[in-house]
């Protein structure tokens, strides 16, 4: 029975257990609700919920679980004199599973019975073919360990399934037959139902939390990897960065950080003055009918993909930059300071506009935050408007603001398609601003992309690179929302 | 209570300082402020009293124009200072409110230091030549706002961290640092306690020595207390005017006695 039908009728049963749990209640009180403790939807809501959510729970559980368990153990089955020596444990274990769905293909459709998939035999038939038949492609031959494998791994599946469809069941059942139990006009289901949703959110919470935790761990141990296969010297304080496929690639990030730093530095200096204006205009100027069509029209900004601000900076502004700083005698400037269109100024400048409306919708909410007291006290002292948004909400709106600079700048840094397209894909130290410059994002993904081995020290690398990016942003991170933190608590 | 005695208090005939002539306000359609005349004496304090939301704010904002800051608020009729009409097109708004001061109900420091909340005004107008008299006008003004000898060791701290009373006293310090010739007070006391309250009030009588006061209070003790002319407004219209001794004891109004023995409010 497919997973799907369970979960299917667990929901059919709670909501039976809704209407009896409710109908329960009712009962009890004599068809009178004012004589039950909570409201009868209450009642009801307890029934469903305590029918579904633990054999929910357990059933997520379990499907999670199940493949792991039964892998470990179809794993130890295979001895390892049998692992030929060009392969590996985990490839012999991906050939079992394929075999094992093929088996299972072969059954479903109805080309063999299960009997037959259970008898079948490496040295009498040939699997390959046979299962070929079903559409099922093997890269080689099944060998006996292979097949018995796949054999047993289908049998503990089946058995495994069997008893989770088992325990789901009694679970739900038990369930819906305990809170029914209880239900009872003096019952305190509405305080109950509130402590389940109570969970609810906790857990919510908690898988946040908890996915950012995973993403470091599986980051983590792919660069305990690299570093295993490279010197962690050479990666941190190494002054080239050169792949090859040698063996002996100089992997290190400095370069990679420098650019990375460089064109988030012109980002940001695109960003902060434009988007700090365009924010004291819309806060402290604008009317209201400018502020309700303009700062909507400047949020649109957010919203355009960053691939489309990445086809903006290789058609548009990589050539108009080219156009003045190169072509020699052609050129506006009549100098030849620039090739190419892709340079650290290119990226930097879109990079840049796409973080205006980043910087202006934070400082914007931050300024308005200042209170209208402060103005008013300026106001009442004679000074001008410009007079007190430079010397009085500025000031106090200066920590908020840092902390804008502060997420625009982690966004900056870990930015991806923009550089990918605008900054080029030569790693140096260069101050040039006109220079193609490469960042750690686009290495990681050219790094990731290519053909090489997955277990080289090349691709490994993207690993530690992403690990360093994510340290790095998550720094910058918690450093802005300390500030925003302590700002806010000066006017409460 | 004593302060009722106040018919023969000092009631020799000073000069104008300002003059209202039918004023009108609108906050969009509501008529907020209708005919209101009045004349503020220069050296005199003048309260206005009223229940919540009868427009004695709002006709103190017009004032120094800090209705101007608020969109949908009209103006009409004509307010003279010192004879010039303060809603002329000539007239710069910024400059009037540096001649005609104001403290607000809630204390707003800015959150810089001490001495720079006092300086702000001073250096906006470019009213100190150097430093060393920029030193001077910010004691000079500390001390008309009874709060120097609390704060003279800590200039230098931010002056969001005095206590309530204390702030309020370093704004109206900060007010008079731009040496105005009108000081108007928007219920300065509302926020403070009695202790502190008593220091304003104390502060406000020195105070009349060089500037025109208006307070808007919703305390009549205070009104009685510390001004010298008192005007009631009820629903947007000014309701009666004169002598604070002659409010108290002996209104011609039906609504002005109802209200200060607590019938109406």
């Amino acid at each position: 029975m497919p997973t799907i039908w369970l979960v299917v009728s667990l929901f059919v049963l709670s909501a039976i257990g809704y209407f009896v749990g409710r109908n329960r209640a009712l009962q009890s009180a004599g068809g009178d609700t004012r004589d039950l403790h909570s409201l009868p939807i209450y009642y009801g809501m307890n029934v469903a919920l305590t029918a579904l959510i633990p054999a929910l729970s357990v059933l997520v559980i379990w499907v999670l679980a199940q493949p792991m368990i039964i892998d470990t153990q179809v794993s130890r089955t295979i001895p390892a004199e049998l692992i030929p020596e060009s392969s590996t444990r985990g490839l012999v274990m991906s050939d079992v599973r394929r075999v094992a769905e093929g088996l299972d293909l072969a059954v479903s459709l109805g080309g063999m019975t299960e009997a037959d998939s259970q008898a079948i035999n490496a040295e009498t038939t040939d699997v390959r073919a046979r299962l070929g038949e079903y559409g099922v492609a093997l890269g080689s031959d099944v060998r006996p360990e292979v097949l018995k494998a796949a054999q047993t791994y289908r049998n503990l599946t089946a058995t495994a399934s069997l008893a989770m469809n088992l325990v789901v069941a009694v679970l739900a059942i038990g369930g819906l037959a305990f809170a029914y139990s209880k239900t009872h006009k003096d019952f305190r289901a509405r305080n109950v139902v509130e402590r389940g949703v109570l969970a609810l959110l906790i857990f919510a919470a908690s898988l946040a939390i908890l996915t950012t935790v995973g993403i470091v761990f599986s980051m983590l141990f792919e660069t305990l990897n690299f570093f295993s296969l490279h010197d962690w010297k050479d990666f941190f304080l190494g002054t080239t960065w050169a792949p090859n496929f040698r063996g002996d690639s100089e992997l290190s990030i400095l370069p990679l950080l420098w650019g990375t730093l460089y064109i988030s530095f012109i980002a940001l200096l695109v960003a902060v003055p434009v988007g700090l204006f365009a924010a004291v205009y819309l806060s402290e100027y604008a009317s209201g009918a400018t502020r309700a069509f303009a700062k909507p029209l400047l949020e649109i900004l957010a919203g355009i993909p960053t691939i489309v601000y990445g086809l903006f900076a290789l058609l548009t502004v990589g050539p108009m930059l080219v156009r003045v700083f190169g072509r020699g005698d052609n050129g506006l400037l009549g100098v030849e300071w620039m090739a190419g269109a892709t340079s650290v100024l290119t990226a930097g400048i879109v990079m840049g506009i796409m973080l205006i409306p980043f910087v202006s919708s934070l400082s914007d909410d931050i300024i308005n935050a200042v209170p209208q007291s402060m103005r008013d006290g300026s106001l009442g002292l004679g000074a001008t408007k410009s007079e007190t948004v430079r010397q009085v909400v500025l000031p106090a709106a200066l920590p908020g603001i840092v902390g804008a600079v502060l997420l625009a700048a982690s966004r900056a840094i870990g930015e991806t398609m923009i550089v990918v397209m605008g900054a080029g894909a030569i790693a140096k130290f260069s101050l040039n601003p006109l220079e193609s410059m490469t960042t750690i994002t686009t290495r990681i993904v050219s790094q990731l992309t290519g053909d090489t081995d997955f277990a080289s020290p090349e691709t490994l690398v993207a690993f530690a690179l992403g690990l360093t990016l994510f340290v790095l942003t998550l720094g910058l991170n918690v450093l802005a929302l300390l500030i925003v933190r302590k700002y806010r608590e000066q006017y409460e | 209570m004593n302060d009722m005695t106040l018919v023969e208090r000092d009631v020799e005939t000073r000069k104008t300082k300002i003059s209202a002539t039918d004023v009108q306000v609108y906050y969009g359609e509501t008529h907020a402020i209708k005919d209101v005349n009045v004349e503020i004496e220069e050296k005199t304090v003048t309260a206005f009293i009223g229940p919540s939301g009868c427009g004695k704010s709002t006709f103190l904002r017009c004032l120094n124009r800090m209705n101007d800051t608020i969109d949908v608020c009209r103006v009409q009729g004509k307010i003279l200072l010192d004879g010039e009409n303060i809603y002329d097109k000539r007239v710069d708004p910024v400059q009037l409110r540096a001649k005609v001061g104001m403290v607000f109900q809630k204390p707003n420091p800015f959150p810089k230091s001490i001495y720079d909340n006092v300086a702000y005004g001073p250096r906006i107008h470019g009213l100190a030549r150097d430093k060393a008299d920029l030193d001077d006008i910010v004691e000079k003004s500390l001390r008309r706002g009874a709060i120097w000898n609390e704060v003279k060791d800590r200039l230098d701290a931010p002056g969001t961290g005095l206590s309530g009373g204390q702030q309020q006293r370093l704004c109206i310090a900060r007010a008079v640092a731009t040496e105005p010739e009108v000081l108007l007070m928007d219920e300065p006391c509302s926020a403070l306690d009695p202790i502190a309250t008593a220091q304003v009030e104390e502060l406000i009588d020195e105070l009349r020595q060089s500037y025109s006061v208006v307070i808007v209070t919703h305390s009549m003790q205070q009104a009685a207390r510390v001004s010298q002319k008192t005007a009631f407004f009820h629903l947007g219209n000014l309701v009666e005017f004169g002598e604070t001794g002659q409010i108290f004891t002996n209104p011609r109004d039906p609504r002005t006695e109802s209200y200060i023995t607590g019938r109406i409010g």
